[in-house]
């Protein structure tokens, strides 16, 4: 029976239990609510829970580890002369899924029996063309232990799913009995269905940690995968990116430090536009501007933060990079020989994070107490005076946390970088030219043509560690800054 | 019968709507120290913040009449309230001190008048200010540990000699010990006694006892107007005013 | 404590100077400077945000708008039957058989009698040649209703077709003679041709819905691309993410502010929230990729997919907004619910949780407005290089058959390089901008409406 019906079936389970144990409730108190503990409908509650919640664990566990558990019982049946790598291994073991998937099609469509299915064999019949009737492609003629393996593996889903439904519906059982047994009218069944549901709050906040868990292990093996293939040391310290095409002879170089160039280039460049801009803007806003300005302005630049950033990164390769071009290009002052380059995406993310760092500055601007301010005109002093030596001073921490948010947040940007500063990995110092970054080859490695199990689309994942490290390393850097030195005021 | 220092005549603040100092006229010797007592919410900090034209940097507020000081009015359009600020101090009620080193404290008012010529000019002006507020001794081997590691009663002596360093003629103080503990309070009010041999000193106090203590004249507010001003021990012991007596026996605020 | 000795009455190392104070003195005159200075500053930032905002607002509107525009010719042509149905009867499979490679020839036709009728001269002698005028999709439209409707063979049927696509930028000023001298499609004379066909009102240009609603074309062919089915794809996404995000967020949340007590777990709950919330979005694209494609087997490019990895990025947004909405109700209203006997479960679910629902959609649909808009993590799923060329048929395909989404379908126009795919990735771009504003409006009316003033 497939997870799906399975699923109905529980469901169904849970309903009947709902009124089931409603009833029982009621019946042993002869009718009069009043002397229940809970209301009528938690102890219908009750026996749903324990009827389904258990197995449906069982079930989710069930359905990701019984593939892992056949694929590799499977996979032991393949001879070891048909591949070399776990890459050859892997493709073969699709097509035993294919074919595996594809017989049982067939006689789900009636084209063949189910005696058919188990004992055909490639000799007698054209099981390619057939497979193809059913929808299903192969690349190449079905060898004979390909065949055997996917009729094991027919055999042993078969199984596994019989036992998965016995299983289930035991446990489903057994938790419908020993509810409706629990019920009678002292027992406290709404404690019992909160203690559930604080169970699923808890499984839900979990899911944080669990995205987080998540994205460290894909990355960290796909990683070492990666350094199994291609040595660590020449990532870290080559100069030269040149990934050759997969299987076409000659060695890629795949070194970080190009790329890494690229982005932190780009990041610098952005960080010059968007700091100056954006605290200047946060002070006037918080010292200078009356209300009426306030309110127009502050939204407007908030409107810059709402903007998608494909949006950006078209507007870098369409109106800034030209524009760009026409003064800088051979035009112009002869530096820039295309429109894609580090000062377009540059300019264009500087633009993004105006708002970003404006911000943040006016909530850690307006947290200066008004004392320290009210100190500093009593001496005497302007209102430029008082920002620049005291307003500043304090708010600082603040705004280097901020500004550090903003640099994290730069070196992670891609839609810009893809589209503004072109594909060419290059270890250059003038910003007019183009200089692609780690997170646009990180793109570039995963979506082309490489095999994925080759070094070249591996890589993508170890750009993506350093990635993940950097901006994890910034955000706890800037927390740290703020918590430090948050205390110099308060 | 010292100079008069500043002298303020028919002065009206409006917040907003609300009329908070009606028709104040007092003058304000030099040498001297004035306090302004009276029930809270009378006016007196208000006024106070007239005088150095605080008011200035709230929107709503509106002040009428005139003040001078030294003959001049404050309010007139040709003056710069940074100017008159560097002549007019101030001591707030909690202490504020900038978080800046206690040395960069004393220098930040001096620094931005200009009144010092070279480093040497400053490290004297520091070393003047803060023997003036007493508190010298007391940091003289830590002048570049942060202002804000002082206790309360240091902080606020502090705050005094920052307020002196920019060689003013009046010292305006609101409420300066309220924030502080008793032995605290008696440092700062000795303090203030020495001061008003060099300035002219208003302090605005919720203590009458400490009115009497520290102060030579007293004036009275009471629901922002002046009801009386004199010798502070003619307030203390025969006021004319029956409201003053109500305040002093207690019977109000 | 007093300091006895400090030096008499004067001052320090400059003598006190006694200035009026109705002069401002030099070095205050300075200082106003400086402070005018600094404003200035100020005030230039902001302008100069503001003009950044105005320059990219307006490249979109100008850039975009000719996207929903399109250029059409209007010709009569006759269904002949010798050609389309030779045998008479009107069997649909026969006429089906006829491919649009039958059709051309009458397309042809009609158009050099509409270029016959303006009386301009017709320098082309092959067919063919006049034909690069007309969309190469314009044969497949005619064919279409010649199925649906084969009573109509043998009469003159008035069409309105595509312009192809340098027709069309040419009516927009994109092309232009000179950038078609090295063009192989078009040539001067074609654009005689089109001239006195504009006049004649002929050719014309019209609102274009199928950019709206169409699918996306092949390379050759962008006078026909429209992002409708994207749209679809992203609607596929939201529903996901609000069915995901939503109900997961609240619950999480309630946990971290009601239930959840000062230790450890908690601790490392509420730093992974924060730490996810700043985490770049590409990672959660390789997330998406490693755990829902490669381990979970999920169809590439499928909206359950992208609805799956934009969940997990929405979440914390969604978390620390519900929070803020649950903090924002006064304790007063949970003591007096556990005052009337109520559980601490009950207290949340039937008094908080409703107070705090304003602000806990609000902040799901700006979570929703920001979702719409990623790009990165779709492209690593497998929706780049993606043809949306068809609608999805049924609820189930919609979520599981590959399809493109809004972003990703603008990031693939881009890449075309092709001037008049750009003019369409800007129109896409007006698409989903007025998406994103009127998501954000009802955000902000919802807040005002319900926003109380505890």
């Amino acid at each position: 029976m497939s997870a799906f019906w399975l699923l109905i079936i529980l469901l169904a389970f849970a309903a009947v239990g709902f009124v089931l144990g409603r009833g029982r409730a009621l019946a042993s108190v002869n009718g009069e609510r009043r002397r229940l503990h809970s209301l009528p409908n938690y102890y219908g509650s009750n026996v749903a829970m324990l009827a389904f919640v258990p197995a449906v664990l069982v079930l989710a566990v069930w359905v990701v580890v019984q593939p892992l558990v056949i694929n590799s019982s499977v996979s032991n049946h393949i001879p070891a002369e048909l591949y070399e790598t776990g890459g050859e291994l892997n493709l073969i073991m699709s097509d035993v899924r294919r074919v595996a998937d594809g017989l049982d099609l067939a006689v789900k469509n009636g084209m063949l029996t189910t005696d058919e299915a188990s004992s055909i064999d490639t000799e007698a019949t054209d099981l390619r063309a057939l497979l193809g009737e059913v929808g299903v492609a192969l690349g190449s003629e079905i060898h004979p232990s390909v065949l055997s393996a996917a009729q094991v593996m027919r055999a042993q889903i078969a199984t596994g799913n019989l036992f998965r439904s016995i299983v289930l519906l035991v446990i489903a059982a057994a938790g419908f009995f020993i509810a409706i047994r629990m019920t009678s009218g002292e027992f406290r069944a709404r404690n019992m269905v909160e203690r559930g549901i604080r169970g699923l709050l808890i499984a839900a906040a979990s899911i944080a940690i669990l995205t987080t868990i998540g994205i460290v292990l894909s990355l960290i093996f796909n990683t070492l995968e990666f350094f199994r293939l291609y040595p660590a040391r020449d990532f870290f310290t080559l100069l030269e990116w040149a990934p050759s095409f997969s299987g076409r002879g000659g060695a890629s170089s795949l070194g970080l430090l190009p790329l890494l160039w690229g982005t932190l280039y780009i990041s610098v460049v952005a960080l010059l536009v968007a700091v100056p801009i954006g605290l200047f803007s946060a002070i006037y806003l918080a010292e200078y501007a009356g209300p009426k300005t306030r309110s127009i302005a502050k939204p407007m630049l908030e409107v810059l933060a709402g903007i998608p950033t494909i949006v950006y990164g078209l507007f870098a390769l369409l109106t800034i990079g030209p524009m760009l071009l026409s003064v800088f290009g051979d035009d112009g002052f002869g530096w820039m020989q295309g429109q894609r380059s580090v000062m377009t995406a540059g300019l264009v993310m500087g633009i993004m994070l105006i708002p970003f760092v404006s911000s943040l500055s006016d909530d850690i601007i307006n947290a200066v107490p008004q004392a320290m301010r009210d100190g500093s005109y009593g001496l005497g002093a302007t209102q430029s005076e008082t920002v620049r030596q005291v307003v500043l001073p304090a708010a600082l921490p603040g705004i280097v946390g901020a500004v550090l948010l903003a640099t994290s947040r730069a070196l992670g940007e891609t839609m810009i970088v893809v589209m503004g500063a072109g594909a060419a990995a290059r270890l250059d110092l003038n910003p007019f030219e183009a200089m692609t970054t780690v997170t646009a080859k990180i793109v570039s490695q995963l979506t082309g043509d490489s095999d994925f199990a080759s070094p070249e689309a591996l890589v993508a994942f170890a750009l993506g560690m350093t990635l993940f490290i950097l901006t994890l390393g910034l955000n706890v850097l800037a927390l740290y800054i703020v918590r430090k030195y948050r205390e110099q005021y308060e | 019968m010292q100079d008069i220092k500043i002298t303020a005549r028919g002065v009206q603040v409006h917040y907003g709507d609300t009329h908070a100092i009606k028709d104040v006229s007092v003058d304000i010797q030099d040498n001297t120290v004035t306090a302004f007592i009276g029930p809270s919410g009378c006016g007196k900090s208000t006024f106070l913040r007239c005088l150095n034209r605080m008011n200035d940097t709230i929107d709503i507020c509106r002040v009428t009449g005139d003040i001078l000081l030294d003959g001049e009015d404050i309010y007139d359009k040709r003056v710069d309230p940074v100017q008159l600020r560097a002549k007019v101090g101030m001591v707030f009620q909690k202490p504020n001190p900038f978080p800046k080193s206690i040395y960069d404290n004393i220098a930040y008012g001096p620094r931005i008048h200009g009144l010092a010529r070279n480093k040497a000019d400053l490290d004297d002006i520091v070393e003047k200010s803060l023997r003036r507020g007493a508190i010298w001794d007391e940091v003289k081997d830590r002048l570049h540990a942060p202002g804000t590691g002082l206790s309360g009663g240091q902080q606020q002596r502090l705050c005094i000699a920052r307020a002196v360093a920019t060689e003013p003629e009046v010292l305006l103080m609101d409420e300066p010990c309220s924030a502080l503990d008793p032995i605290a309070t008696a440092q700062v009010e000795e303090l203030i006694d020495e001061l008003r041999e060099n300035y002219s000193v208003v302090i605005v106090t919720h203590s009458m006892q400490q009115a009497a203590r520290v102060s030579q004249k007293t004036a009275f507010f009471h629901l922002g107007n002046l009801v009386e001003f004199g010798d502070t021990d003619q307030i203390f012991t025969n006021p004319s005013d029956p409201r003053t007596e109500s305040y002093i026996t207690g019977r109000i605020g | 404590m007093t300091d006895a000795a400090f030096p008499d009455g004067a001052n320090g190392a400059a003598p006190r100077t006694t200035t009026s104070l109705l002069a401002q003195d030099a070095r205050t005159r300075k200082r106003n400077a400086a402070e005018a200075r600094f404003r200035a500053y100020g005030i230039a930032a902001i302008a100069v945000g503001l003009v950044f905002l105005a320059v990219l607002v307006s490249s979109i509107i100008f850039k975009g708008v000719g996207a929903f525009q399109q250029t059409f010719i209007t010709l009569n042509v006759e269904l002949l039957e010798e050609k389309l149905d030779k045998s008479g009867t009107r069997d649909i499979e026969a006429i089906k058989k006829v491919t649009t490679f039958g059709y051309n020839p009458l397309i042809d036709a009609a158009l050099a009698q509409a270029i016959a009728e303006t009386g301009i001269e017709n320098p082309f002698s092959k067919g063919k040649d006049l034909r690069k005028m007309i969309s190469s999709g314009a044969a497949a439209d005619v064919r279409d209703y010649v199925i649906e409707n084969p009573d109509e063979i043998g009469k003159t049927v008035e069409f309105r077709l595509l312009a192809s696509s340098r027709v069309d930028g040419y009516l927009k000023d994109r092309v232009t003679r000179e950038s078609l001298a090295r063009d192989k499609n078009l040539s001067p004379e074609h654009l005689d041709i089109v001239d006195a066909l504009a006049g004649a009102g002929v050719v014309t240009k019209a609102f274009n819905t199928d950019f709206i609603t169409g699918a996306d074309a092949s390379e050759s062919r962008p006078e026909q691309a429209g992002i409708g089915v994207s749209m679809l794809g992203s609607f596929y996404m939201m529903l996901v993410v609000l069915a995901c995000a939503l109900p997961i967020g609240v619950a999480a949340s309630i946990y971290l502010e009601e239930f959840a007590p000062q230790n450890g777990f908690t601790d490392l709950i509420e730093v992974n929230i924060s730490n996810l919330a700043a985490v770049p979005s590409i990672v959660f694209g390789i997330l998406g990729l490693a755990v829902f494609i490669q381990f979970a087997h999920l169809p590439q490019s499928a909206p359950l997919v992208g609805g799956l990895v934009l969940t997990l990025m929405t979440l914390p947004t969604i978390i620390i907004s519900t929070r803020a909405s649950l903090k924002s109700v006064p304790p007063s209203i949970r003591e007096a619910a556990l005052g009337v006997g109520a559980s601490k479960m009950q207290t949340v679910f039937h008094h908080v949780l409703p107070l705090a629902m304003p602000g806990i959609l609000t902040g799901t649909i700006i979570g929703l407005a920001q979702a719409l808009g990623e790009t990165a993590p779709l492209l690593l799923i497998g929706m780049v290089g993606y043809i949306a060329s068809n609608y999805p048929d049924g609820v189930i395909e919609g979520f599981m058959a590959p399809n493109s989404a809004m972003p990703a379908q603008i990031y693939e126009w881009a890449k075309r390089a092709d001037p008049a795919y750009y003019e369409r990735a800007w129109g896409g771009i007006i698409i989903l901008l007025l998406f994103l504003m009127s998501m954000n409006i009802i955000a902000i009316i919802l807040r005002r409406r319900f926003e109380r003033r505890w």
